[in-house]
């Protein structure tokens, strides 16, 4: 069988980074893998899947579980309502929470679910379920999405991280049987720097470190396995760390120069930044960015909470999909936004709504996804439990990979021994454009 | 971020002070008398009965024998034995998840010749470190890494409690026994935090992660696999079996009087394809002729788990014990050992001693050091790529992983001092090796529960070794905080300065090649001999020898 990965290149192309270029790079006189070569990438042309425009995806994690009622999925002037009203969207007899005005303006470009159904109720446990499409299983770690497309589609001309995090919460998307090197590589507030990338002793010095280290490293591998790093991957992951951080690409990572009106139309909050940081990550190239907007849990005070979380998630997520249209982006990108659950219609005796894992919303949006259609359907007294047309948490993990061309029945060895496929679900066919 | 800033401002500011604080009071020590061989006092302490040479001489020779057994019937020639400092260095990185440091290693290399692994063992094993690092890599298999919830759960007082045992060498069995057993409230009764950590508000106790941590981490086996559906695959577990392991905790309410059992309460659930919810009795999944008739269900749950005929108790903990000290289990997963076997020789050899010596965990990490497996070389005899496989299963060379986090952190810290950073050490130089931890952990990638599984090194950890500021911190010319420095003023001359970098990073000598190699770059370095050591430092943390176990 193929080996399920290229240990050398988890995120780049995995025809040209064979064994051979790899002890070439080595150079047993030279200290060239210490040097990051542009060679070291063979510049050849991506593999493009015709007919099938999906490149890379933008996830939008809501942690905390946002309230369905509050934001996507008014029922205004019901009991359920907590007393909100509602405003129109650009899908004709569809409302949203008045909090949500932007978004509600983009909607010709968005599609929406309401009717998502998941069966974890804890959020460690949905949050794996949402990120991965399979049920925690003390077995097996899952990949999460993110993983399973950069294992899937490498790409051999990105020198940044492929696979990428924005202020991740306690769970940020992991490679899990795949590996660690496909675990998302994670930032904070796109403010800062990207963290550990500069060098801290330059020119001869840095030189100087380097070529000792080719010393120290022959004499371990004395009397070693004559493929030793092909085992540790130490000097291989070292030569893409340089690689990284000598790459032009990293400054697709820095907001800092991008115009206050286009930092401000996202709201100028972490979160806005890391969407527009997002935008620029794949305009760069890379195949998955994932944002966490955190703070959605509201078991007290509901209304404010939510209103307060709306209004971040509002600007960012409206301007992130203007500015990935506007930039001939849309079409190659999958966007989905959404929590791990939802919120109980009922309101509690503190004011607060609890978890919800039956109805709730999911934006979904570009890369083949249609826009301005709605799927599911919630019961405005809050009694029944299921909404019409209910859509599993594994279909949305099956359509995301169909739509990048993907087979989601493609089995995959796991080092259990057991095969799985990509996703198990069906793809939401009334979503395709 | 701007906590992140208000932290950081903190830590340099703090870190300032302690600079200051140490030069004051001080405290730098007088590292000069680490040139000499001779100069520190060696403490270690006589081992117990149990521990002593003649009392498991019979118990190494029947695995040494088992393991050269196997050897044969695979045609496979061991390693050579591993220099005596590489021993050291596994030995040190299992049990206290540091290298040694410079001052252990001079007084290791004074004891006398055919001693020097017994002495070290004696030495590590009443250390502080020991039980402080055994009780958090315990207490990732019994409550996870997860802060858990909200005050009524304490996981530092349960990983201290455990280190109390562990230190004071309680036998392993009543420390489960207490913590399965466990009533009171999570302050007084550190145990208990074993059981809340499980609690979900309004809702109590979870009795099936319970039942979940129980099968797992003392038994080694996984019943939580089937709590949703009966076993698949082969697996013959029936989605019962695991409820009724569950049923013993049905009882075990959390109020403000802290955990206790409530006779009143029953276990009820719903299993799968059944319309209605059922009381569940507490039933063990095997031999219940082991279990006590009388009593609280959980205490006779807890008597049942740790029965001397019980052998997945004792198999367990000794495959956990062998993966801390090997980085790796004799049965994968550490915690799922199939119940009727087959079991390894040594796994069966071990669980027996362990029982048969009153559950002594020192005991058993003794017995463990002095096989013979435990002290060859990572070079395997045979170096084919082809043949490694075959060499691996069967632990014919001591085998190569990838430090975790901790360890790396760990040593990190302890080769940028010269002496050892211990309970003993001044509080200024603990407080800073904490601060200097922390942050590191999080983004080198912290193993989790999982600590054997194989972790693959990653670009994150690469970009932190060589530019991340814990590194930098620890490789900088400071004179007061860092061994780099030091070396470069103190050290006779450049071929000891070389020799003493290398016995702190690697816990070995140069090699010729290196010592040339090197020396020629600390040669007439004059005013740039800090820096020129600093990149020494970089080099040998950068590498991989740093960052494997071998």
């Amino acid at each position: 069988m193929k080996p399920n990965h290229d240990p050398f290149n988890p995120c780049g192309s995995s025809d040209h980074f064979s064994r051979r270029t790899l002890l070439k790079s080595l150079g047993v006189a030279g200290m060239s893998w210490l040097t990051p070569l542009a060679d070291l990438l063979a510049v050849e042309a991506e593999q493009t899947k015709k007919g099938l425009p999906a490149r890379s995806v933008i996830l939008l994690w809501m942690a905390g579980a946002p309230s369905q009622l509050d934001t996507f999925d008014p029922h205004p002037g019901s009991k359920i309502s907590g007393g909100l009203g509602s405003i129109p969207t650009a899908i004709k007899g569809v409302n949203f929470a008045p909090a949500m005005e932007q978004t509600a303006s983009v909607m010709q470009d968005v599609s929406l679910i309401r009717s998502m159904v998941s069966l974890e109720g804890d959020h460690e446990r949905a949050f794996y379920n949402i990120k991965t499409g399979y049920r925690p299983n003390p077995t097996l770690v899952h990949p999460s999405i993110g993983a399973i497309i950069c294992h899937e589609l490498p790409d051999a001309k990105i020198e940044i991280p492929t696979h990428v995090s924005i202020l991740p919460n306690q769970w940020p998307g992991r490679g899990g049987f795949f590996g660690a090197e496909y675990d998302a590589f994670q930032i904070g507030d796109p403010d800062q720097p990207v963290p550990d990338v500069r060098a801290p002793v330059a020119g001869s010095r840095l030189e100087n470190r380097l070529e000792g280290l080719s010393v120290v490293e022959n004499a371990f591998a004395r009397g070693r396995r004559s493929d030793l790093d092909l085992k540790t991957l130490h000097q291989a992951t070292m030569s893409k760390a340089r690689r990284l951080m000598t790459s032009d690409q990293l400054k697709a990572f820095d907001v800092s120069q991008v115009p206050t009106a286009e930092r401000k139309a996202y709201g100028d909050t972490p979160f806005g930044r890391g969407c527009l940081a997002a935008v620029r990550l794949i305009e760069a190239g890379v195949r998955c960015v994932e944002v966490t907007l955190d703070g959605w849990d509201t078991h007290a005070n509901n209304l404010e909470g939510q209103a307060k979380q709306a209004a971040i998630l509002d600007p960012a997520f409206a301007t992130l999909i203007r500015e990935l249209k506007q930039r001939g982006l849309l079409e190659h990108t999958i966007v989905v936004c959404g929590g791990e659950f939802g919120r109980t219609p009922t309101i509690n005796v503190v004011g607060g709504r609890d978890h919800w894992p039956t109805g709730f919303s999911m934006l979904v949006a570009g890369g083949g996804f249609a826009g301005g259609r709605i799927v599911g359907e919630t019961d405005p007294t809050g009694e029944k439990k299921d909404p019409a047309n209910p859509v599993r948490v594994e279909d949305l993990h099956t359509t995301v990979p169909h739509l990048l061309g993907l087979d989601h029945t493609k089995e995959i060895m796991t080092p259990v021994g057991r095969p799985i496929a990509l996703s198990e679900g069906k793809v939401i066919s009334e979503l395709e454009s | 971020m701007k906590n992140f800033f208000a932290q950081k401002s903190f830590l340099e500011w703090l870190r300032n002070g302690l600079l200051l604080a140490a030069i004051l009071t001080g405290s730098g020590l007088a590292i000069g008398r680490l040139w000499s061989p001779h100069m520190l006092p060696a403490r270690a302490m006589t081992p117990s009965a149990n521990e002593s040479v003649e009392g498991i001489s019979r118990v190494v020779t029947q695995l040494n024998e088992a393991f050269a057994e196997e050897w044969r019937k695979q045609g496979l020639q061991p390693a050579a034995p591993a220099p005596m400092l590489a021993v050291a260095r596994r030995l040190s990185l299992a049990l206290t998840g540091t290298v040694p440091s410079v001052q252990e290693i001079r007084s290791l290399e004074a004891q006398p010749e055919g001693e020097q692994l017994q002495w070290w063992i004696s030495r590590l094993l009443p250390d502080r470190r020991y039980s402080d690092y055994f009780a958090e890599r315990f207490a990732r298999a019994f409550v996870g890494v997860e802060d858990g919830p909200f005050i009524v759960y304490r996981r530092r007082r349960l990983v201290d409690w455990m280190s109390d045992a562990l230190s004071a060498n309680r036998p392993y069995d009543q420390m489960v026994r207490d913590l399965i057993d466990a009533k009171g409230v999570w302050t007084t009764h550190p145990e208990v935090n074993f059981v809340t950590a499980t609690v979900v508000p309004e809702k109590g106790p979870d009795k099936a992660k319970l039942a979940a941590r129980v099968s797992r981490a003392f038994l080694g086996v996984r019943i939580d696999c089937v709590e949703c559906h009966d076993g698949k695959l082969g697996s013959t577990w029936k989605q019962r079996d695991f409820h009724q392991l569950a049923s013993f905790f049905g009882q075990t309410e959390n109020s403000l009087g802290g955990v206790q059992d409530n006779p009143k309460l029953q276990y009820e659930y719903r299993f799968l394809k059944k319309k209605e919810t059922e009381t569940v009795p507490a039933v063990v999944p095997w031999d219940p002729e082991l279990m006590p008739q009388d009593g609280a269900a959980r205490e006779r749950l807890a008597k049942w788990v740790t029965a001397p005929g019980n052998r997945p108790f004792a198999r367990a903990i000794v495959n956990r014990v062998w993966a801390l000290m090997f980085n790796k289990p004799l049965v994968t997963p550490v915690d799922s050992i199939p119940l009727e076997g087959p079991f390894p020789p040594a796994l069966e050899i071990l669980a027996n001693d362990f029982t048969a010596h009153g559950s002594d965990l020192r005991r058993l990490i003794r017995v463990i050091a002095t096989t013979q497996v435990f002290q060859l070389d990572s070079r395997p005899a045979n170096p084919d790529p082809a043949a490694t496989a075959e060499t691996d299963a069967h632990w014919a060379s001591f085998p190569m992983t990838r430090l975790r986090s901790d360890q790396v952190a760990g040593s990190v810290v302890q080769a940028s001092s010269l002496t050892t950073l211990d309970a003993e050490t001044h509080i200024i130089y603990r407080l800073k090796r904490l601060i200097d931890t922390g942050g590191f952990l999080k983004r080198y990638g912290d193993s989790g529960e999982d600590e054997f599984g194989s972790q693959s090194g990653t670009i994150p950890q690469r970009l932190l070794m060589m530019n991340g500021e814990v590194v930098q911190g620890h490789v900088q010319p400071n004179p007061v905080f860092n061994a780099s420095a030091r070396i470069a003023t103190l050290a006779p001359d450049d071929a000891s300065a070389v020799e003493t970098a290398y016995l702190a990073v690697f816990s070995r000598r140069p090699t010729p090649e290196e010592t040339a190699y090197f020396t020629g770059k600390l040669q007439g370095t004059a005013d740039q001999r800090g820096e020129a050591m600093a990149d020494l430092y970089w080099t040998l943390m950068n590498s991989t020898e740093f960052s494997w176990n071998h």
